[in-house]
């Protein structure tokens, strides 16, 4: 291999990254590396493409849903007689031209209006933050879960190279990504909760908890807090035991990732001429994994870490799904089982936001981080 | 196996992509290629020969002789997987999966394959407004949820009705939507890389027209990280076909069988202790994806010099440096193909 030292963990960086602007990144940035302002003009650049990829998923998702009719002929038809079908239409403003439509749609996306549901006529926004923060709190446990089991399988991995640990771990990896975060939740179930009786079936607490969590004067919705805030240590294990298996699912899926990577860039950096150069040395082969060729190695994670912002959040519509954990992804899948298209399309987007924001933070991280990232 | 799409180069066969890197593979790499070739060839053979495996239809809920099947029945001589809550047979429904299944990779894998690599050979030859418009479009769609946008385009296809073309098709299309832009990435770099060799030059000195161009010259030379993508993409579309089930945007179990909408109906059987109507649909899924997975980790490891386990230096060729996958990517291909831009910057 040809690369020199620093090309090695370079790469990855920016190849893991689907948002950098790679068709636009014009000499006269790369060239004003020497002169110190990249970074602050790094993110602004950065922070404008926001604009642009959230306008175009906004489009493309209006286009999609508007493309063969409107969201409520979807919802009833067939069960409504024409006359009071079209009065519905004519009601929710959807017989109008379609760019009259979307100019509106946009209107009340930038004043914050992701639009009301048709089934329980709740503005979609308050569906957010209502079970946004359970979304929040699963994903948390998820990523502690992927960086305990992946970080340190993946070091060993790359330390036994094609001998059996590392063929055992990667064969455990690609499992984690081949079980469907679903079917992996339904096994769990199956072994500890019905089987092994251990943890809790499904919810978030038990009842019980849940009610004496409600007596909060201001409960936060995340219930790790709420469940501190009680002072019941009771509470704080009922919580906990819920949170089990649900972080478990969703935070193999992730561990197979942060596996597979950590093992691929330490094997990288193993061989990258500063290694062999401290290996000449007499460093040991522990010491340099630890000390040479972890850390640098670490630096794209940081990337994927904002990939995995979107698996994980489409992980957690399904790991939600299967643990009746009330979040953002149940209460989407609860909408598309009333037919609730409008609600769908709020949420939907709403994600997309989400997901293109955590992105940028990603990048503003790794930039701040790793300073050849900066154009 | 995956169709290579690359054009047979004089040295016959063997050149062909998965059976050149068989042969080019040692010891446990060639394990992992082989166990993956193996379920992979499994998975065909189920879907080809499902009609003759299956016991039952995948809609049939009694049989001529013995009556009803009876629901949530356990493993049995008759049922050898036991039946479902709907009163099917397990076994013949899982069978009769992999027909979907396959039926649902083959089209979006087509599709995509079509749609991303003609956009990046036009995006990457001719540059310009349209390139920049085509990559910030694709950039967007593959930094958005894949199954969002799947329920998205299910809605969309079929209303959320689900005969077997429409979710057969709703599925796959999605599929479709989320996978073209890691084809026009892949092309369009490998495109504008080769525009600017000797050859391409040579071509439009002699009068060759831009189609004539793209087509001979810079398409035959720009598919050789595809088969690999490929066969990244398919292990997403089954994982994306069965995370639509299981939302309940899968196949109604009438019109055809589908592993993600029988787990989405074990949900409650698993509370109550019934495993057989989860765990046999759910190992299908994992038996497909990681058969795929394996041959496409295996062909991912084989391509990049860093990671290939050596045999003997001969016969590590020059030139498959230049089709090498930075890691970070071996599963999202388009962060691991991305990389290719700078990499051949860098490596000339």
């Amino acid at each position: 291999m040809t690369s020199t030292p620093t090309a090695g963990p370079l790469q990855p960086t920016g190849a893991a990254d689907p948002t950098a602007p790679d068709g636009d990144a014009p000499a006269s940035t790369r060239r004003s590396r020497g002169s110190g302002g990249g970074l602050g003009r790094y993110l602004l650049v950065r922070f404008l493409l926001i604009i642009p990829t959230v306008f175009i998923l906004v489009t493309v998702v209006f286009v999609l849903m508007r493309a063969t009719g409107d969201p409520i002929t979807a919802a009833q038809g067939g069960r409504l007689p024409a006359d009071q079908l079209a009065e519905r239409i004519a009601q929710a403003g959807y017989d109008r031209p379609v760019l009259v439509q979307y100019g509106d749609y946009l209107g009340d996306l930038l004043r914050g209006d992701f639009g009301t549901t048709l089934s329980d006529s709740r503005p979609v926004t308050e569906v957010l933050t209502t079970f946004g923060t359970a979304t929040l709190e699963l994903a948390f446990y998820a990523l502690i879960v992927a960086f305990a089991v992946g970080i340190p399988f993946g070091l060993v991995a790359a330390y036994f190279r094609d001998r059996v640990p590392d063929a055992l771990l990667r064969v455990f990896a690609i499992l984690c990504y081949a079980t469907p975060v679903f079917f992996a939740g339904l096994l769990l179930k199956l072994v500890f909760a019905v089987q092994l009786d251990w943890l809790p079936v499904a919810g978030r607490a038990s009842t019980r908890s849940e009610i004496e969590m409600r007596r909060l004067d201001d409960p936060t919705g995340i219930y790790l807090i709420d469940a501190i805030r009680t002072g019941n240590p009771d509470v704080v294990v009922d919580v906990l035991q819920h949170a089990v298996l649900p972080a478990l699912a969703l935070g193999l899926l992730t561990a197979g990732v942060f596996l597979r990577l950590v093992r691929t860039n330490v094997i990288g950096t193993l061989g990258s001429g500063y290694v062999d150069a401290a290996r000449s040395r007499g460093v040991r082969e522990s010491r340099l994994l630890r000390k040479h060729a972890y850390k640098p190695a670490l630096i794209p994670i940081v990337t994927v870490v904002g990939m995995q912002v979107a698996m994980l959040l489409v992980g957690a519509v399904l790991t939600e799904t299967t643990f009746e954990w009330r979040g953002l992804g149940f209460q989407l899948s609860q909408y598309l089982q009333a037919r609730d298209f409008v609600a769908v399309q709020g949420i939907v987007v709403m994600l997309a936001v989400v997901v293109a924001v955590a992105n940028f933070l990603v990048d503003v991280i790794a930039a701040l981080i790793d300073p050849r990232v900066r154009y | 196996m995956t169709t290579p799409t690359a054009a047979p180069t004089p040295r016959g066969w063997r050149r062909l992509p998965v059976v050149h890197q068989l042969r080019q593979s040692v010891g446990l790499q060639r394990v992992m290629l082989i166990v993956g070739l193996v379920l992979t060839g499994l998975l065909l053979l189920s879907a080809l020969l499902a009609p003759w495996l299956a016991p039952y239809g995948y809609g049939q809920i009694r049989s001529a002789d013995t009556g009803p099947f009876g629901a949530q029945q356990p493993p049995s001589a008759e049922h050898w997987l036991g039946t479902t809550v709907g009163g099917f047979d397990v076994l013949s429904r899982v069978i009769w999966g992999s027909r979907t299944a396959v039926l649902v990779i083959v089209i979006a894998i087509a599709a995509s394959l079509i749609i991303g690599v003609l956009l990046g050979l036009v995006s990457g030859y001719f540059g310009g407004w349209l390139d920049r418009v085509l990559v910030v479009i694709a950039d967007a769609v593959y930094a958005f949820p894949s199954l969002l946008l799947a329920i998205v385009l299910a809605i969309v296809i079929s209303g959320g009705q689900s005969s077997m073309i429409g979710g057969v098709l709703a599925a796959a299309l999605s599929i479709t939507v989320v996978f073209t832009p890691q084809y026009l990435r892949v092309v369009r770099a490998e495109t504008i890389r080769i525009k600017s060799e000797a050859f391409v030059e040579s071509a439009r000195v002699i009068g060759a027209s831009n189609g004539r161009i793209m087509f001979k010259h810079v398409l035959r030379n720009s598919t050789r990280t595809l088969p690999l993508i490929i066969t990244l993409n398919a292990s997403e579309a089954v994982l994306t076909l069965a995370g639509l089930g299981f939302l309940g945007f899968g196949i109604e179990p009438t019109k055809a069988a589908e592993w993600g909408y029988d787990l989405n109906r074990a949900i409650s059987d698993v509370t109550s202790g019934i495993w057989w109507t989860s765990v046999f649909p759910g190992v299908a899924i994992v038996l497909t994806v990681l058969g795929i997975t394996l041959v496409g980790e295996s062909l991912n490891d084989l391509a990049d010099p860093r990671l290939r386990t050596r045999r003997a230096s001969a016969d590590v060729t020059g030139d498959v440096a230049a089709t090498s996958v930075v890691p970070g990517g071996a599963l999202t291909a388009p962060g691991g193909v991305e990389g290719l831009e700078p990499r051949t910057e860098d490596g000339r």
